[in-house]
């Protein structure tokens, strides 16, 4: 097996980035939304309000961690572990640059599919561990939404997958020296798009959470570091999936020499993550049955036409 | 199939550049301790008791503002001095049950109470935010200037008999059969 | 690696043990959960990698959620939780607690006999598709067409 593990030191670097950079989201999010609403957003903390995350973290500490009398215990302490530990397993197999990276695996695209199925546990034993309405149904919407649109990323990306010839994200990188993959595979990127937000149930379809008509849906019950580790889980999804659509698509850590390949990779992933709060901003939720009839109608039909033109433009160039 | 592309994916991209574009618009928060709004006049915020041109009470103690107060804060007593002016002897409005409403206002027949565009109110002591009289009342006249209750009113007051108002006739002497 | 099999291994029969004693569905179900992922590190440990994550992603990842999923709708509470306290009484444990013995006996005799080693031998994803898409292509075609079939079926029903 070519496992190329990072040193401790690397690895415990890059556990501590993406948290960071999860948490710093709070702020950024806050941020651009006020930009985009026409308001200034939080920055009476520190210089630019940067200190906002620090505020909110102090707060999310010290607030008292409730498990509510009759929630099941068991389930109810282990949801929200669940989507943070998957989402961060998940960053193992991200290549951030050349020799930046926690693993080098030759079945990277799979794992990330797998720790994304896992994560539909969460959310669920959350919220059927609640014993609370809005909490089961929110979490009967989140595990069909997230079960249902893991079938189409994973079909989505198997036209990557397909063009690359592997399932190691780093060569997946390195086989788009001569041209990005969003070429060839735009309908393909479209659909990795639209299931990466239902996978993280960002706005437009955070039908799980959707607050005018379920309270908070499957974290109603939680509050405290409970609540904090759905909510960080939440960041840390758009910022894996932002990474993902990066090495996927639009070429990793390639850009123009000028600057170096660390740069490019977080310039672009910074590009998609304003773009999920651009998303927030502009677009309503749909209903949910919408949500599941554009999935299974639409979203699965293309994505099977997309990689079944993918292989004959494989098999053609071959010269088969 | 082009009209749903056109229908989903076109209207969503319209949608997503045009809330781009208000990145690069004008942002409309006031920063407010720092900087203060500009309140509209007929904002309705601090309650006041108003006086005439005259420099006497409007309020006449009629008690219409409490009657028709959604959430009773206002309580008043009504009295009366020796030229025969109605004056309330106590006048309490509770800012904590206050919900500017500006039913009061409206009720009132003097112009007597009135809201301000002032808001800034708050107190660290319940007891605090029940204002009295002497608190309520200012030294002018508020938004109306030259109005006055009792140059209008029918009322009898010393210095101005029944029929001396301003555009009132003199009383008839219903039993007199002269003409 | 040997390690990491055996570890595996102990974690997968103690958690399959959880499954069946514990009263509460969905702690049972969270245990199948585990011992459907230490299966997985099995897979993976013996140098199987693609099928540990098929495992990860179908078994743990999409079946066991739709059994969660019915779990939800079913609205079990302590009555059904009680039912089956009650229904574990030691003497049901004699009839299937003898014939796994018997099981147990005969497969640890096959082993001691047949000097199984481990050797993680590595089959990588290429190696399975060429299998699957050579010898073994009109097995793949027909288990496809049959989840077609499924598929379609499915939406038929949900159609009514």
């Amino acid at each position: 097996m070519s496992f190329e593990v990072g040193s401790a030191l690397s690895i415990g670097a890059i556990l501590f980035t993406v948290i960071i950079v999860a948490a710093m989201l709070i702020w950024v999010e806050r941020r651009l939304l006020g930009l985009w609403q026409e308001r200034l957003g939080p920055n009476r903390v520190g210089p630019f309000g940067l200190l906002q995350v620090v505020a909110d973290m102090i707060k999310i500490f010290t607030k008292e961690d409730w498990v509510p009398p009759f929630a099941d215990k068991f389930s109810f302490i282990l949801a929200p572990p669940i989507i943070m530990v998957v989402i961060l397993l998940s960053f193992s197999v991200i290549p951030f640059a050349p020799g930046v990276g926690v693993i080098d695996s030759d079945i990277g695209v799979l794992f990330v599919l797998a720790m994304a199925s896992l994560g539909a546990y969460s959310v669920m034993l959350g919220g059927l561990s609640s014993n609370n309405k809005y909490a089961l149904l929110g979490s009967l919407r989140a595990a069909a939404q997230m079960v249902s649109y893991e079938v189409f990323m994973g079909i989505s990306l198997l036209g990557v997958v397909a063009l690359a010839g592997s399932f190691n994200l780093r060569e997946i990188v390195l086989s788009q020296s001569d041209g990005w993959f969003i070429i060839p595979q735009f309908v393909g990127f479209v659909i990795f798009l639209i299931a990466g937000i239902a996978e993280s149930h960002r706005l437009p379809f955070d039908i799980p959470e959707a607050e005018q008509e379920i309270v908070a849906g499957y974290h109603t019950e939680y509050s405290g570091m409970k609540f904090g580790m759905f909510f960080v889980g939440e960041y840390l999804g758009v910022v894996l999936v932002s990474s993902l659509m990066v090495v996927l698509f639009f070429g990793g850590w390639l850009g123009p020499a000028f600057l170096p390949p660390i740069v490019w990779f977080v310039l672009k992933a910074s590009f998609f993550i304003a773009f999920f709060v651009l998303l927030r901003a502009a677009i309503p939720r749909p209903r949910y049955d919408q949500l599941m009839n554009y999935g299974w109608l639409f979203l699965l039909p293309l994505s099977l036409l997309n990689l079944v033109l993918t292989g004959a433009y494989i098999l053609w160039q071959e010269g088969l | 199939m082009f009209r749903l592309i056109k229908d989903t994916l076109g209207s969503q991209c319209v949608t997503l550049w045009r809330v781009f574009m208000h990145a690069f618009a004008k942002t409309d928060t006031v920063e407010y301790p720092d900087v203060q709004p500009q309140m509209a006049a007929r904002w309705r915020g601090r309650i006041i008791l108003s006086r005439d041109p005259d420099g006497e009470e409007r309020c006449v103690a009629c008690n219409l503002c409490a009657v028709a107060c959604p959430v009773d804060c206002i309580a008043l007593q009504k009295a009366e001095d020796e030229e025969g002016r109605w004056y309330p002897e106590f006048f309490r409005i509770n800012f904590s049950r206050c919900i500017m409403c500006g039913f009061c206002e409206e009720a009132c027949p003097t112009n007597a109470i009135q809201l301000t565009p002032d808001f800034e109110m708050a107190e660290y002591v319940r007891q605090d935010m029940v204002w009295e009289k002497e608190d309520l009342l200012i030294n002018g006249t508020g938004k109306y200037h030259d109005y006055n209750f009792y140059r209008i009113a029918g009322k009898k007051i010393a210095g101005k008999d029944k029929g001396e108002a301003r555009n009132e006739e003199a009383p008839v002497n219903v039993r007199s059969l002269l003409p | 690696m040997i390690f990491l099999f055996y570890t595996a291994a102990i974690v997968a029969l103690i958690a399959t043990i959880a499954v069946i004693v514990s009263t509460n569905v969905v702690h049972a179900l969270v245990y199948l959960i585990i011992s459907l992922l230490s299966v997985a590190v099995i897979f993976f440990a013996l140098g199987a990698p693609f099928a540990a994550m098929l495992e990860a992603i179908v078994y743990a990842g999409a079946i066991m959620v739709l059994f969660l999923f019915v779990m939800m709708m079913l609205n079990l509470g302590q009555a059904t939780q009680d039912e089956e306290k009650a229904w574990m009484q030691p003497r049901l444990w004699i009839g299937p607690g003898t014939l796994v013995a018997l099981l147990l006996a005969q497969l640890t005799s096959v082993l001691f006999t047949q000097d199984v080693a481990i050797s993680p031998v590595e089959v990588g994803v290429l190696d399975i598709s060429v299998l699957l898409f050579g010898p073994w292509l009109l097995a793949v075609e027909l288990a496809s067409m049959l989840l077609l079939a499924g598929l379609v079926a499915a939406y038929h029903l949900a159609k009514k």
